[in-house]
């Protein structure tokens, strides 16, 4: 018997995932196929995340892991025990909206809200990369989601005006920076 | 939608990993990045008994550029954002620098791993394009020996390759930049991030010209020619075109795929030269 069925998580069996979820250690159970969006809605009932395509298409479910935007319903709750994961729960720790949210709310980058979650983590994760992207590069990296109802435009601005605003500049509604902050 | 039950292994290392595909083989899945494998497992279409999780496998997840052997060498676990992200790359294989933002999507690739690319060999994914007009190798472990196969003979077809079932992808390696060699890349998409419906990379020396061509082919294809060109370059283009062997699919026709190589490879070529 080799050693490594010591360490095999079998079928159908629950195991106990411990993670920090937005800065909090939580813990709940699931079995290996256990997608991590589901474990992060149903078993942790954070259910900002949004499942949509489950095929890694639509970006809606993207969230942190360890601080790096990814699809969760590309990846099994098993494998984030011990890891930091974050929500779009994350990004209003204090029930007010972060700088990137309002912005969000300022450009109408939003209007039924279902891919919102997915596409603010990914934001989250790029500003921090890229801080002061071009309209191309917001686009590209938008690319990775699928929004119905606002064509992108004013998702893109509003990426646009949140790094402005970080880097010290302010822009018009109309997308001109006008003046220095 | 959601995957049908398997055992799961979290590999702590590569002996680990493939002690376990020594013994379950065929019924085994490695799971590295799974931005494939999941959407794969989600829908069904494959059933593993075990999956075999390699993601947390430390001594796979390494990037290392050896200027002694020329070659950047990309272990198993290690994702496309870790290589995309060095700063160095495009010094190092300036063909996956310019490769890299056409493949998928940036949250993709933030997960996604290069050799799971290699291992998956969908003749229209960028990177055993990249890997095959290179020259690259694929280094192939089991418990039982390792060996070393360049990407030509590793590619055997649509989603086909020389891995045994025993067998991991343990790294790839790309060559570094060489001097006197220029390269450019292109491919052709519905929408940004989807998978070309014909792609073309090539490298042209002063006297020479390697292009590869994906999409078209059941795996990537590699011509090498002199350094041709106006009305010769038109016909070798033309004469690859057909020597492909395209065909009508739910997209688009055999005819405009031709018409995409045709004009693809030209454009990669002039803008190599």
């Amino acid at each position: 018997m080799s050693k490594t069925s010591t360490n095999i998580l079998r079928q159908g069996e629950a195991q106990r995932v411990t993670l920090t979820l937005n800065g909090r250690e939580r813990s709940g159970h699931c079995e290996p196929r256990e997608l991590l969006s589901d474990f992060i809605r149903h078993e942790l009932g954070a259910i900002g995340t949004h499942v949509g395509c489950e095929h890694g298409v639509c970006g809606a479910c993207t969230v942190h892991i360890d601080g790096v935007a990814a699809r969760s319903c590309l990846m099994l709750a098993v494998q984030v025990q011990g890891r930091r994961v974050d929500t779009v729960e994350g990004l209003a720790p204090d029930q007010t909206l972060g700088d990137l949210q309002q912005a969000f709310q300022r450009h109408h980058a939003l209007q039924c809200g279902f891919c919102t979650a997915g596409i603010l983590m990914s934001c989250a994760d790029y500003l921090q990369r890229v801080p002061d992207p071009s309209e191309e590069q917001v686009r590209e990296m938008l690319s990775g989601h699928i929004c119905r109802c606002t064509g992108y435009t004013p998702i893109v601005q509003a990426v646009l005006d949140v790094a402005a605003r970080r880097n010290g500049r302010i822009r018009s509604e109309q997308g001109e920076e006008v003046e220095h902050a | 939608m959601k995957p049908a039950p398997f055992d799961y292994l979290r590999a702590m290392s590569t002996h680990e990993a493939l002690d376990a595909l020594a013994r379950f083989g065929e019924d085994a899945r490695v799971l590295a990045g799974g931005q494939s494998l999941m959407a794969v497992l989600n829908m069904r279409l494959a059933q593993p008994r075990v999956l075999v999780d390699i993601s947390r496998t430390e001594e796979l997840n390494q990037v290392h550029a050896d200027d002694k052997t020329g070659q950047l060498r990309v272990s198993a676990a290690a994702t496309q954002g870790s290589v995309e992200w060095r700063k160095s790359l495009g010094n190092e294989v300036p063909m996956l620098a310019m490769a890299f933002p056409h493949i998928s999507h940036f949250q993709i690739r933030n997960r996604g791993t290069v050799c799971g690319s290699i291992a998956h060999a969908d003749p229209s994914a960028e990177l055993p394009l990249v890997l095959a007009v290179l020259g690259g190798d694929v280094t192939l472990r089991s418990t039982k020996k390792k060996r070393v196969l360049a990407a030509q003979d590793f590619f055997q077809g649509m989603l086909m390759t020389a891995r045994e079932p025993d067998e991991l992808v343990e790294s790839v390696r790309f060559p570094l930049k060489k001097p006197g060699e220029r390269y450019a890349f292109t491919e052709f998409s519905a929408r940004h991030g989807d998978f070309a419906m014909v792609a073309c990379a090539a490298v042209v020396t002063d006297d020479a010209i390697r292009i590869a061509v994906g999409g078209v082919a059941d795996r990537p294809t590699v011509e090498r020619w002199p350094r041709l060109s106006g009305d010769d370059l038109r016909g070798a283009l033309n004469d690859l075109s057909w020597k492909l062997g395209a065909q009508d699919d739910a997209h688009i026709s055999a005819k405009y795929r031709r018409h995409l190589v045709r004009q693809l490879g030209w454009r990669v070529i002039e803008e190599a030269k």
